[in-house]
């Protein structure tokens, strides 16, 4: 019985992972509109209207999932999603080829000028956050750990859980790939801009991370806040404590008040004040029903 | 009438036998046209660096010696699981087995061969990684060793059936003036058949190490991808493979690392080049013979 459920986890973590794939390998993701026009009633395509979504891979599974709803309750308005990164999408609304660029991080001051110079002017909307969790096996007795000594276990200066209080047990050390935006952002939040060790194990996916974790008690890596509440009977999240500050357990309501130390804000930048669909768009992201979506997709809501 | 005909013919097989070429040439080209400016910007001196660290705030190392370590490691240890499996079982379907049991057993070791990779990894990380880790008292089964043994099922099937059809295809006459001559059966099938068919064996194995050197997915999936120089069989590797599928779809178009992971696709290239070579030298030297 439990091997039928472990199988049907993985299978999930399967389904998952193809996602985050085809995500990373910014391909069309969401062409959902065309199915609805075609099952709704025709004579009722009013607002007729075409919407694009372009930039962050970890955000294009929420921002499919917010289209996806948005689309159902507005017939006629064709949202399409891309990925491609951060980088793309703001590049992408800079050309003026896309209506709404979704980032996990800040715009640049280098990318601000280049819009400036082409007459573009970015408005920058927080409609999530997200949360890093940092997560060891359950058997592991270490339960916190200060900013700095997560740091020097990822660079390799720590190798050892005796070092940071644990048993004398080697280090594990599991990471993202260095494809993916959480591995630049732990690097530059947590690793104060160190090169990972080269024993980092890098992982293809949050579920391998979270499959590793589960299986090698000396084993530490990091998730998604969302991920990581979904798997807690498998791995155990770390209390977090930032240079001076309380120690932090990480959870959705820590992370809003801004206590947690690893979490980052996930924008959308839209050319002005968003108007006519965009902003109805932005108008549901941000409402109780587009927040409820943020928590679903296992991210955190602004409020 | 018929030459015409012919001529058609003639013309369609060159043109399907030049295509293959031409679309190599056409690999190889746009290989090296992505890969080229890389060698006089950070200059072809820093593909050979200790380490591969493509993503970092002080300075970007794109050594390809790890990958290119990481990749032999596992090859090596794959073959060295292939060999004897692969040849030993081609041995017993065609010289030992009755007919009922090979029609048993082929069927179900050519479904083998037609696993998806991806199914194979994730039987890999779930079932065998934990069974290596208490056989080898390990901290963690993503190790080089455990690649080595999915891929090496994964290339078995290959080597058994291209063996098999080789220890088949040595003519009666030769195994009967053997027995004929008082060697016993097991001396006839390895003194006399085996070495017959060897062109054809080293043809197999060659094929399954191309087949182990080119996969990409179960080496993703658990060779745990810490990019380091090791030789250890039960330490974590990052192969070529697994580099450029992690990496490519991510990268700036044109920079630096793009360039890099081209280097990669072109030394990959070379390596299952010079096998071929190779195979098809030995298979040369025994066909003289």
């Amino acid at each position: 019985m439990k091997v039928f459920e472990r199988t049907l986890l993985l299978l999930q973590n399967l389904v998952k992972n193809s996602i985050d794939k085809i995500g990373l390998f910014g391909l069309w993701f969401v062409i959902v509109g065309f199915m609805l026009s075609g099952c709704g009633n025709k004579t009722k395509t009013k607002e007729a209207s075409y919407l694009t979504i372009k930039g962050s891979d970890t955000m294009v599974h929420l921002a499919s999932n917010w289209a996806e709803n948005f689309m159902k309750a507005h017939q006629g308005i064709d949202i399409s999603v891309t990925g491609g990164g951060s980088g793309t999408g703001i590049a992408a609304l800079l050309n003026g080829t896309t209506n709404v660029c979704i980032a996990s991080r800040k715009i640049k001051s280098k990318e601000l000028n280049l819009a400036e110079e082409k007459g573009i002017y970015p408005k920058e909307i927080v409609t999530a956050r997200d949360g890093i969790a940092v997560v060891v096996n359950p058997e592991n007795s270490v339960n916190t750990l200060s900013l700095e000594q997560i740091g020097k276990i990822y660079t390799g200066a720590y190798t050892n859980w005796k070092q940071v209080g644990g048993l004398d047990q080697q280090i594990i050390v599991l990471s993202r790939e260095s494809s993916s935006g959480t591995f630049v952002f732990f690097q530059k939040r947590v690793m104060n801009k160190k090169d990972y060790t080269q024993d980092a194990m890098l992982m293809p996916s949050t579920a391998a991370i979270i499959q590793s974790v589960s299986q090698d008690k000396w084993a530490i890596g990091y998730v998604g806040l969302g991920y990581a509440t979904e798997a807690k009977d498998r791995v155990r999240m770390l209390s977090v404590r930032d240079a001076d500050s309380p120690t932090i357990v990480p959870s959705i309501a820590a992370v809003q008040a801004g206590e947690y130390a690893i979490a980052r804000p996930l924008y959308f930048y839209t050319n002005g004040e968003p108007i006519g669909v965009v902003r109805q768009f932005v108008n549901y992201v941000l409402s109780n029903e587009g927040q409820k979506i943020v928590l679903e997709t296992g991210y955190v809501p602004i409020n | 009438m018929i030459n015409w005909r012919e001529k058609i013919i003639q013309l369609l097989l060159v043109g399907a036998a030049s295509a293959s070429i031409l679309i190599v040439l056409l690999i190889f080209l746009s290989l090296g046209k992505e890969a080229l400016p890389f060698m006089s910007d950070p200059g072809i001196g820093r593909l050979l660096e200790y380490r591969w660290i493509p993503v970092s705030f002080k300075r970007e190392v794109f050594g390809i010696i790890p990958l290119i370590t990481g990749s032999v490691l596992v090859t090596i240890l794959a073959t060295g699981l292939m060999i004897p499996f692969g040849v030993l079982g081609a041995v017993y379907i065609a010289e030992i087995a009755v007919a009922r049991e090979r029609a048993f057993l082929k069927p179900f070791i050519e479904i083998m061969a037609g696993i998806p990779s991806v199914v194979i990894g994730f039987f890999g990380l779930v079932i065998l990684n934990p069974v290596l880790k208490e056989v080898f008292q390990l901290k963690t089964g993503l190790t080089a060793l455990s690649g080595a043994i999915l891929l090496a099922l994964m290339a078995i099937p290959t080597v058994i059936s291209i063996s098999e059809d080789a220890i088949r295809s040595v003519p009666k006459s030769i195994k009967e003036a053997s027995l004929a001559l008082g060697a016993s059966r097991l001396q006839t099938i390895f003194r006399v058949v085996v070495p017959a068919a060897l062109p054809g064996i080293i043809a197999a194995v060659m094929l399954g190490i191309g087949r182990v050197v080119g996969e990409t997915m179960v080496v993703l999936m658990v060779t745990g991808n810490a990019a380091k120089i090791t030789f250890n069989p039960v330490d974590s590797v990052r192969t070529m493979t697994a580099t450029i599928a992690a990496e490519m779809g991510e990268v700036a178009f044109g920079s630096d690392h793009y360039q890099a992971l081209f280097w990669v696709g072109i030394v990959l290239l070379v390596i299952t080049f010079t096998l071929n070579y190779i195979a098809q030298k030995v298979l040369n030297r025994y066909r003289m013979k």
